[in-house]
C-alpha cells in the first residue's frame, strides 16, 4: 500500500506543481490545495501505514504511529489558514484590479 | 585583559564618549577633549623603549576562540613599537593641528573625531597583535575609517569616488591577505606570527608557500598603494587634510609596509620575495616620483610624492630581506637597506606630515591648492615658508635635514644590489641604482616645484578667493615641531634613534641572524667621504637643478602617455562593467513574476534531490515491509488521482472548485482507512468549510480563462510538475525504505495516559506534549483572520470614500 500511496503523492504533487506554475489566480490557490493534501499523505505514509490500531487508549494494541498524526492535524489546519488567506487576496485583488492574470497585475514595467 | 589590551583599544572606547562630549560641550572644540589620549598612549609606550632596546618582547593574551588558534595576543618589539609610537605621536599632532583646521562651528566634528580614534586604534591593533586574525580584523578596520575619513565631505561627489575607490582596493587586498593567513595556517597549523616565523624553514618548500606570498603581498601592496594600486591615494586626497596627513602619509599607507617588514622573516627564504619587492617598489618610486612633477594641486603633488616615497620603503625592504641569506649581522651588506627602510620611515612620517599640513595651511589663508594660482606667499606666510623649505629640502634629499641622511643609506642599499648574487638578480641588477637615482632626480624637481611654485615668484591676488596671511599659531604647532624633529635627526641620528627604535626594529624583521648576546649595531653618519652614494647626491642635485628650471622644455614628455592608457581608466573601467554586468545578470533572472521563482525553486528542488539520491545512492526500494492493498484504498487512490488530474483540466471555476473538495474528501476517507480517526473529523471539517468558502467566494472570483496556449508554455510546466511529481515519489519511496532510527513514538504511546492522563494520544500530543507547537498555530490562525478581515474592511473604507 505505501507503494500505491507514493505514486498517489507523486501524482497530487504534480498536477499541484503544474497549477501553481500557471498564471490564473483561482488555478494557483486550488494547486496549493493539492500540495497540502500531498504533503499530508506523504507524512503519514512515511510513518507507514495501517501498522496497528488508532491511537486511541481503549483500543487494542499495537497502535499506529501518532506523532505524524498529530503533525498533520497542525499541518491541515494551518493549511486551512492559508488557503483562506489566499482565498481573501485573490478576490480582493481581482477587484482592484480587475484580472487574475498574475503576469497582468504587475502592471506596466514603467509604473514599478 | 591587561593594560597594553587597554591600550590599544582605549581609542575606540574614547570613540564612544566623543559624540556625548559634543552634544553636552559645544562652545569647545571636540579636538581638545581627544587630544589627552594619543598623548597619553604615546607616554605609555615610550616607557616601552626601555624594554625593547634590550630585545626584550612583551606579550599579553586574552583569549577570544582559543579552540581555533584565534587569541587577541598583542606583541611589542621594536617594529611594533616604532609604528605605535608614530601612530600616537602623529596622531598627537595632527589632532592638535586639526583643533585649527576644522571649524567648530561649521563641521561636524563628533563623526570627525570618532572617525579618527576608530583609525587610530585600529591601526594599534594592526601593528601589535600576534595573532594574524586579529589583525587582519584590525587591518580591515582601518580601511573602513579611512572610507568614512576620505568620504568625510560626502557631498562632494569627489569626496565620494575618491572614498569608494581606496575602499575597494585596500579590501580587495585585505580579502587577499587573509586568504594567505588562511593558507600559512594551513601550512604551519597556527595564526600566531611568532609560531609561524619559527617553522619559516620548514614550510619553504610547501605547494601552498608561492600562493601564500603572493597573497600577502597583494594586501601589502594594495594598502601601500604600491604600482599599479596606487591610484587610490591620490583621490584619497579628498580627504580633510590632517586626514590626509595621518593616514595616508604617515600611517595607514604604511601598513603595507609594517606587513612586509613582519613577514620577512617568514617569507625571504623565497627569492621571489625579494625580488617582488624590491621590484614593485623600485617601479613604484619611479613611477610616483615622475607622475608627482606633471600634477598641479599641492596635495596630488604630496600624493604621488607619498607613493613614490613608499614604493622607496618597499624596494629598500626587498634588498634587505637578502640578509637573511648571509649569516651573521656583522658585514652582512644587506642590512644597512633595511636599517635605512626604518629609518626612512621615520624621516618620511616627519617631513611628509610637515608638508601635508604647510598644504593645508595654504588652502586654508588662500583658498586654494593649484600651483598655477599660487606664488609670491613666502612674504605673507614666513614661518610657513621655512617649514616647507625644510620639509622639501629633506624630501629632496639635501643636507642638513634627516632626508639627506636616509637618501645615502638608500644608494648605498641599491648599490648593494649589484654585489648580490642571489636569485639570478645580477642580469637587472644595474637598474636599480638607475631607478633609484633617476626617480631622485625627479623627487628633487617636484620638491623645488612644491616650495618656489607656492612660495616664489609673482604673487597673483586676482586669482585667489581670500587674502593671504601668515596662520594662526596654533595651527603651526603641529608642523613646526614636526620640522624641528627633521634637522634634529639630521644631527643626532644615532642618540636618537638608532640605538632606541632602528635596532629593536632590526632586531624583530630579522630575528634569526641574531645569536644570543650580539645585537645590531646602527651607526648612522652624516659624512662617509667621497663615496659613490655622494655623487650620485651632487648629481641629482645638479640634473634636478637643471631640469627644474627647463620644465616647460621637457613637459610634453607627459603627453606620450595618453590618458586611454591610464590605470585610472582601467578602474573606472573595471568599476562600470562590474555594475552594468551585475545589474543585467539580475535582472536577467529576477523577473519579478512569482512564476519564475516558483520554477527556480522547484528546478532547483528536482535537481538538488536528484542529485543527493544518486551521489550517496540513497534510493531503496523495500517490497517486503509494506502492509496490504485493499479494493477500498485502491479505489479512493484511484479517485485522487483522477480528482487531482481533472482540476487541470477544469473548464470553469466551479468545476475546478468542486474538484479540489472531491480530493479533500477523498483524502479525509483515506485517514479513515489509514486509522487517523482525528484526521479524518479534521479534514471533513475543514474541506466543508473550505468548499463553503469557496462558494461563498464564488461570484466574486474571476472565471476561469483559458490558459496561455503556447506549447512551449505549458511544456516547461509539465515538465517541471512531471520532475517535482517523480521526485516526491521517490523520496516517499526511499522514506519508506530507510529506516535509519527508531521511531520515538513510543515515549508517546506509553506517557500519554500517565503524564497528562488523556487516552486520545494525537490530542495529547497537540495540547500537551507539544502546546506551544498548537499555541503558536492558533497565532498563525489569528494572524490569518486579522488579514482576512483587514482585507474585507479596507475594502469597505474605499468604497465609503467614494
Amino acid at each position: 500500500m505505501e507503494i500505491v500511496m507514493a505514486i498517489v503523492i507523486g501524482i497530487l504533487f504534480m498536477t499541484a506543481t503544474y497549477l501553481m506554475l500557471s498564471k490564473s489566480l483561482l488555478r494557483i490557490i486550488v494547486g496549493t490545495g493539492l500540495l497540502s493534501h500531498g504533503a499530508h499523505l506523504l507524512i503519514l505514509t512515511m510513518g507507514g501505514l495501517k501498522r496497528g490500531a488508532a491511537p486511541l487508549l481503549g483500543e487494542q494494541g499495537p497502535y499506529t504511529d501518532p506523532l505524524p498524526q498529530a503533525l498533520i492535524l497542525t499541518a491541515i489546519v494551518i493549511s486551512f489558514g492559508v488557503t483562506a488567506f489566499f482565498l481573501v487576496l485573490a478576490y480582493r485583488a481581482y477587484k482592484e484590479l480587475g484580472t487574475d492574470n498574475i503576469e497582468k497585475m504587475r502592471g506596466n514595467r514603467g509604473n514599478e | 585583559m591587561s593594560l597594553l589590551h587597554l591600550a590599544i583599544i582605549a581609542p575606540l572606547l574614547w570613540a564612544i564618549l566623543v559624540p556625548l562630549f559634543y552634544k553636552s560641550f559645544r562652545q569647545i572644540h571636540t579636538g581638545w577633549f581627544v587630544l589627552p589620549l594619543p598623548i597619553i598612549l604615546f607616554i605609555y609606550f615610550f616607557s616601552f623603549i626601555s624594554t625593547t632596546r634590550h630585545q626584550a618582547i612583551v606579550m599579553e593574551t586574552l583569549n577570544w576562540i582559543p579552540s581555533m588558534g584565534i587569541n587577541f595576543t598583542a606583541k611589542v618589539d621594536g617594529l611594533g613599537l616604532l609604528f605605535a609610537l608614530l601612530i600616537t605621536g602623529i596622531g598627537a599632532l595632527v589632532i592638535l593641528y586639526s583643533i585649527y583646521y576644522l571649524s567648530k562651528t561649521k563641521e561636524k566634528l563628533n563623526t570627525f573625531y570618532t572617525y579618527l580614534l576608530l583609525f587610530m586604534g585600529a591601526m594599534l591593533g594592526v601593528v601589535l597583535s600576534d595573532n594574524l586574525i586579529v589583525m587582519y580584523a584590525f587591518w580591515e578596520l582601518t580601511s573602513f575609517s579611512s572610507f568614512l575619513l576620505i568620504g568625510y565631505w560626502y557631498h562632494r561627489e569627489k569626496s565620494r569616488y575618491g572614498a569608494q575607490k581606496s575602499m575597494i582596493i585596500t579590501v580587495f587586498g585585505g580579502l587577499a591577505m587573509l586568504g594567505g593567513i588562511v593558507l600559512l595556517h594551513l601550512m604551519t597549523g597556527s595564526f600566531s606570527i611568532t609560531e609561524i616565523i619559527s617553522q619559516s624553514q620548514d614550510i619553504v618548500s610547501h605547494s601552498l608557500f608561492i600562493p601564500a606570498l603572493l597573497c600577502v603581498l597583494l594586501g601589502a601592496f594594495t594598502k601601500s598603494a604600491q604600482f599599479p594600486f596606487h591610484i587610490w591615494l591620490p583621490d584619497a586626497m579628498e580627504a580633510p587634510t590632517p586626514v590626509s596627513a595621518y593616514l595616508h602619509s604617515a600611517t595607514m599607507v604604511k601598513a603595507g609596509i609594517y606587513l612586509v617588514a613582519r613577514l620577512t622573516p617568514v617569507f625571504a627564504v623565497d627569492g621571489l620575495w625579494v625580488w617582488l619587492v624590491a621590484g614593485f617598489g623600485i617601479v613604484t618610486l619611479f613611477w610616483g616620483s615622475f607622475s608627482a612633477v606633471k600634477q598641479t594641486d599641492l596635495k596630488s603633488i604630496l600624493a604621488f610624492s607619498t607613493v613614490s616615497q613608499l614604493g622607496l620603503i618597499m624596494s629598500l625592504l626587498g634588498v634587505g630581506a637578502a640578509a637573511l641569506h648571509f649569516p651573521g649581522v656583522k658585514d652582512n651588506l644587506y642590512i644597512v637597506a633595511t636599517t635605512a627602510a626604518v629609518f626612512h620611515l621615520i624621516n618620511h612620517a616627519t617631513f611628509k606630515g610637515s608638508l601635508f599640513m604647510v598644504a593645508g595651511i595654504v588652502d586654508h589663508e588662500t583658498g586654494t591648492r593649484d600651483i598655477r594660482k599660487l606664488g609670491g606667499l613666502m612674504h605673507f606666510m614666513p614661518i610657513t615658508f621655512t617649514i616647507a623649505i625644510i620639509g622639501t629640502f629633506s624630501m629632496a634629499g639635501l643636507p642638513p635635514f634627516n632626508g639627506f641622511l636616509s637618501k645615502e643609506m638608500f644608494f648605498t642599499g641599491m648599490l648593494h644590489v649589484l654585489e648580490l648574487d642571489l636569485f639570478n638578480i645580477q642580469s637587472v641588477a644595474i637598474l636599480f641604482p638607475i631607478i633609484a637615482w633617476i626617480a631622485s632626480v625627479f623627487t628633487f624637481i617636484y620638491s623645488m616645484m612644491l616650495v618656489f611654485k607656492t612660495f616664489t615668484g609673482k604673487h597673483q591676488p586676482e586669482k585667489l578667493d581670500k587674502k593671504p596671511h601668515e596662520a594662526p599659531i596654533g595651527m603651526l604647532i603641529s608642523p613646526t615641531i614636526l620640522a624641528s624633529l627633521v634637522i634634529i635627526i639630521f644631527f643626532f641620528p644615532n642618540s636618537l634613534l638608532s640605538e632606541n627604535i632602528i635596532s629593536p626594529a632590526l632586531a624583530a624583521i630579522f630575528p634569526s641572524l641574531l645569536n644570543t648576546g650580539t645585537e645590531f649595531v646602527t651607526h648612522i653618519g652624516i659624512w662617509h667621504g667621497p663615496t659613490p652614494e655622494l655623487f650620485m647626491t651632487l648629481g641629482v642635485i645638479a640634473l634636478g637643478i637643471l631640469l627644474y628650471l627647463t620644465f616647460p622644455k621637457w613637459r610634453k614628455v607627459y603627453k606620450l602617455f595618453p590618458d586611454k592608457l591610464a590605470l585610472n581608466r582601467l578602474y573606472d573601467g573595471i568599476i562600470d562593467r562590474s555594475q552594468s554586468g551585475s545589474y543585467r545578470l539580475t535582472t536577467s533572472y529576477m523577473t519579478g513574476s512569482i512564476r519564475s521563482y516558483l520554477v527556480y525553486i522547484f528546478t532547483f528542488f528536482i535537481i538538488i534531490l536528484a542529485t543527493s539520491l544518486v551521489v550517496k545512492d540513497a534510493f531503496k526500494l523495500d517490497t517486503v515491509h509494506v502492509s496490504s492493498i485493499g479494493i477500498y484504498e485502491l479505489l479512493l487512490a484511484l479517485f485522487v488521482v483522477i480528482g487531482a488530474i481533472s482540476t487541470v483540466f477544469a473548464k470553469t471555476r466551479l468545476a475546478s472548485i468542486l474538484l479540489l473538495g472531491a480530493v479533500g474528501y477523498t483524502v479525509s476517507l483515506f485517514y479513515v482507512l489509514f486509522r487517523a480517526p482525528d484526521l479524518a473529523l479534521t479534514q471533513l471539517v475543514i474541506e466543508t468549510v473550505s468548499v463553503a468558502l469557496f462558494l461563498v467566494c464564488f461570484y466574486h472570483l474571476p472565471k476561469l480563462r483559458k490558459e496561455d496556449s503556447r506549447v512551449r508554455f505549458k511544456l516547461t510546466n509539465a515538465l517541471i510538475s512531471v520532475g517535482v511529481g517523480v521526485m516526491v515519489t521517490l523520496i516517499a519511496l526511499s522514506a519508506h525504505s530507510n529506516k535509519f532510527f527508531k521511531s520515538i513514538s513510543q515515549y508517546y504511546i506509553e506517557n500519554t495516559y500517565t503524564e497528562a492522563a488523556g487516552k486520545n494520544m494525537v490530542n495529547v500530543i497537540l495540547v500537551d506534549f507539544r502546546g506551544f507547537d498548537t499555541l503558536f498555530e492558533i497565532t498563525v490562525l489569528a494572524i490569518a483572520s486579522l488579514g482576512i478581515y483587514g482585507m474585507i474592511r479596507l475594502r469597505l473604507t474605499r468604497r465609503d470614500e467614494e
